[in-house]
C-alpha cells in the first residue's frame, strides 16, 4: 500500500494498465497489455526489439494516448489527469539528457525547476540525493568531465529530485561496466526498500540485468506473454536444460540436435547448452553419451544444470 | 601446431606518468573466441589500439597474424577486421551499397564476393533495403559483413551485441562460432556478461594490468573459492548490514528481493541464527550459482 501524496488516496498499484492497446497503421505495437506494480516493486520489461517495450514505457507516462484501455499511476488517470499523474514519474534513459557545461548543483537545480519546483523544495531534497548517489563532493564539477558512471548517477540523481513514486529506466546501464552497474543497481533497489518505496519499471535486453528484479515481463508481438518473478521463471525449465562439455564441438552439436528429443542446442564457448522435452533428461543423459562416442566424440561432463533467464526467453520466444 | 594469431609480450604503454597498459603477456591461438574484459579506463582500448598499430608500445611488443603489429601496420590491416557499436553506417544507403562501399576501402570491387558476405551474414534478400529501415539485430549483420568483406583472418568486436535481445544476439553468435571453425580469430570487448559467457577465454584487465585469463568455468571455480548465497530476509537492508560484518563474509549485494552473499566459510546456520538473533524474518536461505559478474567484480575492485 502507498500513499499519495497529493489527496492522500491509499492504492494497492502505483501503476496499474488496464488491457492497453495501441496500434500504428496495422501494427500492433501494443496489444492488450495489463501491469500491476506495486510500492517497493522492481518490474522488468524484456523482450525483442520491435517487442513493444519502448511503446509500453511512453503510453504509461501519457507520451502516446493508447487506442483503448487505461492507464491509472498513484490512482491518477493518465488522460484525464494527467498532469498530476506525470507528476509522479522520474525518468532515465540511456540517453539521458545533462547540460555539459553546467555543474552538477546546475543540472540538478535545471530539473528541478523544469519540474516547476521552488528552491525551498528541491535544495534539501538535491543534498539529500547527491549524498545518497555518492556525489556529494562533485556539486561543483561540470557534468562534462564526469566519468561515465558519475554521469549516470547524476541522471538518476536529476531524476529523483522531484521525489518520484514510480520510476522508469530505460535501458539505463547500456555501455557502463559492471562494477558501476552493481553500483548503479544497489542505489536503486535501495530506492525501492527505503521509505515509502519507490516502484521501478526497467526495460532491459540484458538477462543478468532481469533477474536482479522482483518481477519480470516478458513482451512478444505487443503482448506481455509470461510474467513472474526470476525464479518462477526459471522454474518452468526446471530439469531441462543440460550442459554438455567435451570435443570436437561440432560434432557434439550436430549429434545432439539430431536426438529425437532434443529441442534445441546452443553453445556457449567451450560448451553447449541442450534443452530437452519434459520428463526427456533421463532419457537423453542415458542415450547422448554413446551417440556421441559412436561418431567419434568425447564427453568430459554431461549433467542438468539450472536453467538461465536466457534459455526461458529463448524458448519463450520461439513459442506462442 | 600454428604459431598464435595474437601474441602480446610485456606491452606497456605510458602516456606520462601514467601506465595504461602495464606489461602485458597473452597468446590467442587460431580460431579461438576470446572475451577482453575490464572496467572504463583498465587499457583493454588502449591494447586493442596497439594491437591494430594505431599506437606505438612504450615497451615490449605485439605479434599480430605473424606481424609486428606496429612495424607492420599495413600487413596487419589487411589481414584484420574491426566492429564497433560506434562504427558509421551510412543510413542513406542501402544494405548492398553499405557493403560496396567498405569493400571499395579494401580495393574489392568483386560482385561475387559481397554477395558471398551477404550470405555470410544471413542478409540475402535484403540487399536494396535502406539501412535505416533495418532492426538493431539485422544492423548488427550489417556491421558484422562490412567487417568481413575483406575475408579477414582476425575479427575485433567491440561490444558486437549491445542493445540487442537474446534471441538475435544467439544468431549473431551462432554466425561468430561459424567464422571461428573456418580458422578467423575473434576477439570480443564487452561489458556485458551475458556476451562474455559466449567466449571460450575470457581476459580481465585492471589498473593496466591483465589479472587473469581463463575458460569461464575455471575462472568461477579459481576466482570465487567460496559460496554463494541467496538470503530471503526482511528488512532488507538490516540484513546487508549484519551479513556484512559477520566474519567470512566477503561481501553482501542488493538482488532484488534478496541478498546475495559470497562467503569463504560461513555456515547457512551461522547466518540464520545471527540474522534471526537480531529479530529479522529470514524466509530461507537458498545456495547461488557463481556468475562471470562475481568474478569481474572480486578482481576489478
Amino acid at each position: 500500500m502507498a500513499v499519495c501524496p497529493m489527496e492522500n488516496i491509499i492504492v494497492e498499484y502505483l501503476v496499474q494498465a488496464n488491457n492497453i492497446s495501441k496500434s500504428f497503421g496495422d501494427v500492433h505495437a501494443v496489444d492488450d497489455v495489463s501491469l500491476k506494480i506495486r510500492s517497493g516493486e522492481i518490474y522488468g520489461l524484456v523482450g525483442s526489439d520491435g517487442a513493444g517495450k519502448t511503446t509500453t514505457m511512453r503510453l504509461l507516462v501519457g507520451a502516446l494516448k493508447a487506442d483503448s484501455g487505461e492507464v491509472n499511476i498513484c490512482g491518477y488517470d493518465i488522460n484525464t489527469q494527467t498532469e498530476n499523474a506525470r507528476s509522479q514519474f522520474g525518468y532515465l534513459s540511456q540517453r539521458f539528457s545533462m547540460y555539459e557545461d553546467l555543474t552538477v548543483m546546475e543540472n540538478i537545480r535545471f530539473f528541478a525547476e523544469v519540474r516547476g519546483l521552488k528552491s525551498n523544495e528541491w535544495l534539501p531534497r538535491c543534498n539529500e540525493i547527491l549524498e545518497f548517489v555518492g556525489l556529494e563532493k562533485f556539486t561543483e564539477r561540470r557534468a562534462g568531465l564526469l566519468s561515465g558512471g558519475m554521469k549516470q548517477k547524476l541522471g538518476l540523481a536529476s531524476a529523483l529530485v522531484t521525489r518520484p513514486k514510480v520510476l522508469l529506466l530505460d535501458e539505463p546501464t547500456t555501455g557502463v561496466d559492471p562494477v558501476t552497474r552493481q553500483d548503479f543497481w544497489q542505489l536503486v533497489i535501495r530506492l525501492t526498500t527505503q521509505g515509502d518505496g519507490v516502484s521501478v519499471i526497467i526495460s532491459t535486453p540484458y538477462m543478468d540485468e532481469a533477474s536482479r528484479c522482483n518481477r519480470v515481463g516478458f513482451m512478444k508481438a505487443g503482448r506481455i506473454i509470461a510474467e513472474d518473478t526470476p525464479s518462477n521463471l526459471r522454474a518452468q525449465l526446471a530439469g531441462r536444460i543440460l550442459e554438455l562439455r567435451g570435443s570436437p564441438l561440432p560434432i557434439l552439436r550436430r549429434t545432439a540436435r539430431a536426438d529425437k528429443d532434443v529441442e534445441d542446442v546452443q553453445a556457449f564457448g567451450d560448451r553447449l547448452h541442450i534443452r530437452v522435452g519434459e520428463d526427456k533428461a533421463k532419457d537423453v543423459l542415458n542415450r547422448l553419451p554413446s551417440e556421441i562416442r559412436s561418431v567419434g566424440g568425447e564427453i568430459n561432463d554431461l549433467r542438468i544444470i539450472h536453467p538461465t533467464l536466457e534459455d526461458v526467453f529463448i524458448t519463450l520466444s520461439e513459442s506462442k | 601446431m600454428n604459431k598464435p594469431v595474437i601474441m602480446v609480450e610485456n606491452l606497456t604503454r605510458r602516456f606520462g606518468e601514467f601506465v595504461a597498459v602495464d606489461h602485458v603477456n597473452f597468446e590467442v591461438n587460431e580460431g579461438e573466441v576470446v572475451g577482453y574484459l575490464g572496467p572504463n579506463g583498465s587499457g583493454k582500448t588502449t591494447t586493442i589500439r596497439m594491437l591494430l598499430g594505431l599506437l606505438e608500445p612504450s615497451e615490449g611488443q605485439a605479434t599480430v597474424l605473424g606481424f609486428d603489429a606496429f612495424r607492420q601496420t599495413e600487413e596487419v590491416r589487411k589481414r584484420v577486421g574491426y566492429m564497433s557499436q560506434k562504427f558509421a553506417i551510412y543510413d542513406d544507403l542501402t544494405v548492398w551499397e553499405n557493403l560496396t562501399f567498405y569493400g571499395g576501402v579494401y580495393g574489392i570491387n568483386d560482385k561475387a564476393r559481397i554477395k558471398h558476405t551477404l550470405e555470410l551474414v544471413g542478409l540475402i534478400g535484403h540487399d536494396s533495403t535502406l539501412t535505416r529501415s533495418l532492426s538493431a539485430g539485422w544492423r548488427q549483420r550489417l556491421a558484422l559483413g562490412i567487417a568481413l568483406v575483406h575475408e579477414p583472418k582476425l575479427l575485433f568486436l567491440d561490444e558486437p551485441t549491445s542493445g540487442v535481445d537474446p534471441t538475435a544476439r544467439r544468431a549473431f553468435w551462432d554466425l561468430i562460432y561459424e567464422l571461428a571453425s573456418t580458422g578467423v580469430t575473434i576477439l570480443v570487448t564487452t561489458h556485458y556478461m551475458d556476451e562474455a559467457e559466449y567466449c571460450e577465454r575470457v581476459a580481465i584487465m585492471r589498473d593496466g594490468k591483465l589479472l587473469a585469463m581463463d575458460t569461464p568455468l575455471n575462472l568461477k571455480k579459481n576466482i570465487i573459492s567460496g559460496d554463494i548465497w541467496e538470503v530471503y530476509v526482511q528488512p532488507l537492508e538490516r540484513g546487508l548490514e549484519i551479513l556484512s560484518e559477520m566474519t567470512g563474509v566477503e561481501r553482501v549485494g542488493l538482488a532484488g528481493d534478496y541478498l546475495r552473499v559470497i562467503s569463504s566459510n560461513v555456515k547457512k546456520d551461522a547466518m540464520l541464527s545471527q540474522l534471526s538473533k537480531t529479530g529479522l524474518k529470514v524466509e530461507k536461505i537458498e545456495k547461488g550459482e557463481v556468475t562471470l559478474e562475481d568474478v569481474f567484480i572480486s578482481l576489478a575492485r
